[in-house]
């Protein structure tokens, strides 16, 4: 009873939190149900029928749904990939760097997409790219053909892949740009007496100091595998790139909103939560394991 | 210092050549919309324009000065930064001092911690969560922007970590002297947590001004659509009207669209982030590296 009096306070600050959060993130997991009945939007929740696994098996049986499963994976990869890769690279340049206005006004340059908003950034790529835009009259000032960048499902997925990586690089390579800075200068120094040169310490030193974040971030990343980055592909792609572009997120938005199957739309959107949760899970454990990490 | 070597002279001047590429990739795409906006129409829907505006002139920033769409989402934009970014904070901070204490001093603390901890890893998927919004009446209403994400467990997380760094002497020293938790909150915790709560301030504001995609799913009447959400509706429906016609009909549609006027509402949805970037930048970068490198 004490103990109560003397926390109540505490508990009475958590409250709205907890109200909210059992509001919109436990009440989707409840709502969840929808995903086995054949759902009415007027009967609710409560009065819609219970059909089993209806949902799932005629989800999994349209032929689209490999594709779009397909593609997610596919784009996913590349784009984590591509997210180690990049900033690496960048980080270990920019770390040569030795003017510090140099390296601070690169720093911003890189990472100002980071902050602005897909449909920004959307409207910025559908222009670049687009069939008169300044990417083809660089072809045509070559003597190529123009390419319909946004109509052509080749192209397009690798614009999604590249202008993700466009927009997100600035934060890994910052990240790694902070591991590179933790390293002992003394390192250094010793591997300067022993004769190594630049190329010497950044393979014997850097990489190996950086070893430690590029797992985490690898590691961590992997539970995301079934996002392939929802509001990205929303705002760029169309009908005609369906076929390379439409990924999971995608697809159950436009069977729910659009088409008003919400039965079969919640299902797929399980499926993809269920999946997700086994991965950060065992990437979450990982990453525990290898590198003591925790977010508590 | 030894002298540089020719090889490692040789390095430098490459990886700066390198990097002022990669420097430009990122800012050249702006200039380049920039400039479409400042060019006459038909310059700009010829495809003439490349980092320099051809016939400069004002008419799309005029036009859009009239344009009543853009300044009612521009407003809407406004109210959702400030009454979200409010909401948010509080409740981030609230939230985060009773879960950074002691087990010993907070008996429940982990049943709480696991109950938000979850949320970070399982949703219930759009569907559902339409549905919920709706069932709770915010169709339609700014609140359906704010609601929903209005305790975000990440950021809780951060504040936490941060309130636990707060030495534990300047709380004991206010309990003697009669504070509550209430008051150590707001009077100690708060004047001490100003950088943390800097930084993830901005990130909320900057979150709350890019959003789009839940205006175009929660609100149903176009004119209570925030700036980015009205933005989206402007390039979904040139990517849409792209699709399953003839190149002489694109070439057609784009000979009748504003290319110019739209180029100029990107560039001004961007500019406020712009603007303050620079100075933000620091803020960010500080916020990031506490965020993610942990020993």
């Amino acid at each position: 009873m004490r103990t109560l009096k003397k926390e109540y306070l505490l508990h009475l600050m958590l409250l709205p939190g907890v109200i909210v959060t059992l509001i919109y993130a436990y009440g989707p997991m409840a709502g969840l149900v929808m995903a086995f009945q054949q759902f009415e939007p007027l009967a609710g929740f409560f009065h819609s029928d219970f059909v089993g696994f209806d949902n799932f098996r005629y989800v999994f049986e349209l032929p689209d749904f490999k594709q779009v499963l397909w593609n997610t994976i596919v784009i996913s990869v590349f784009k984590m990939i591509l997210f180690l890769l990049v900033p690496l690279i960048l980080a270990l340049l920019l770390n040569e760097v030795t003017r510090r206005w140099f390296s601070r006004f690169i720093q911003s340059a890189i990472f100002l997409p980071f902050f602005l908003s897909w449909t920004v950034l959307g409207g910025v790529i559908i222009e670049l790219f687009s069939l008169n835009g300044p990417v083809n009259g660089l072809l045509g000032s070559l003597d190529m053909e123009p390419i319909m960048f946004m109509l052509d499902n080749h192209w397009f997925r690798g614009i999604i892949i590249g202008s993700d990586v466009w927009k997100g690089m600035g934060y890994n390579m910052i990240v790694m740009l902070a591991a590179i800075t933790g390293i002992h200068a003394t390192l250094y120094e010793a591997a300067e007496v022993d004769g190594a040169g630049r190329w010497k310490q950044m393979i014997h030193i850097t990489l190996p100091g950086m070893a430690p974040i590029l797992i985490l971030l690898g590691v961590l990343s992997l539970g995301g595998i079934l996002n392939a980055g929802f509001e990205q592909i929303l705002i760029m792609y169309n009908p005609t790139v369906y076929e390379g572009a439409d990924i999971i997120d995608t697809f159950v938005y436009r069977l729910g909103m659009f088409s008003q199957q919400f039965g079969p739309a919640a299902a797929v959107g399980f499926f993809k939560s269920v999946i997700s949760l086994a991965l950060v899970a065992v990437t979450y454990y990982a990453a525990y394991k290898y590198n003591n990490y925790r977010i508590f | 210092m030894h002298k540089p070597t020719i090889s490692r002279r040789l390095f430098v001047i490459v990886n700066t050549l390198v990097l002022s590429a990669i420097t430009l990739l990122g800012i050249i795409p702006f200039i380049h919309l920039l400039s479409i906006s400042l060019s006459s129409n038909t310059a700009a829907m010829a495809g003439e324009v490349r980092l320099w505006p051809v016939g400069f002139n004002l008419d799309a920033y005029r036009y859009l000065g009239e344009k009543v769409e853009f300044f009612r989402s521009f407003r809407v934009s406004l109210t959702r930064v400030v009454l979200g970014t409010a909401v948010n904070m509080f409740l981030v901070f609230i939230t985060a001092y009773p879960l950074s204490k002691s087990n010993h001093q907070f008996k429940f603390r982990t049943p709480y911690v696991w109950f938000f901890a979850i949320t970070m890893f399982f949703g219930g998927g759009l569907i559902p969560t339409y549905m919920i919004v709706k069932n709770t009446g915010l169709i339609d209403s700014v609140w359906a922007l704010i609601l929903p994400g209005a305790l975000n467990v990440w950021n809780m997380v951060l504040m936490l970590n941060f309130f636990r760094t707060i030495p534990k002497e300047l709380e004991e020293a206010a309990t003697i002297d009669g504070a509550g938790h209430w008051r150590i909150l707001w009077r100690i915790y708060l004047p001490v947590s100003l950088p943390s709560i800097a930084t993830i301030g901005l990130f909320t504001i900057v979150g709350h001004w890019n959003a789009w995609f839940d205006g175009i799913l929660y609100l149903n009447s176009p004119d209570k659509y925030p700036l980015q959400t009205y933005l989206s509706t402007l390039i979904m429906s040139i990517n849409s009207q792209m699709t399953s016609i003839s190149i002489e009909q694109i070439k057609a549609m784009e000979n009748l669209s504003e290319k110019t006027l739209r180029t100029a509402q990107i560039f001004m949805g961007a500019l406020p982030i712009m603007v303050v970037y620079p100075f933000l930048q620091k803020y960010f970068v500080k916020g990031m590296t506490v965020g993610s490198v942990k020993e």
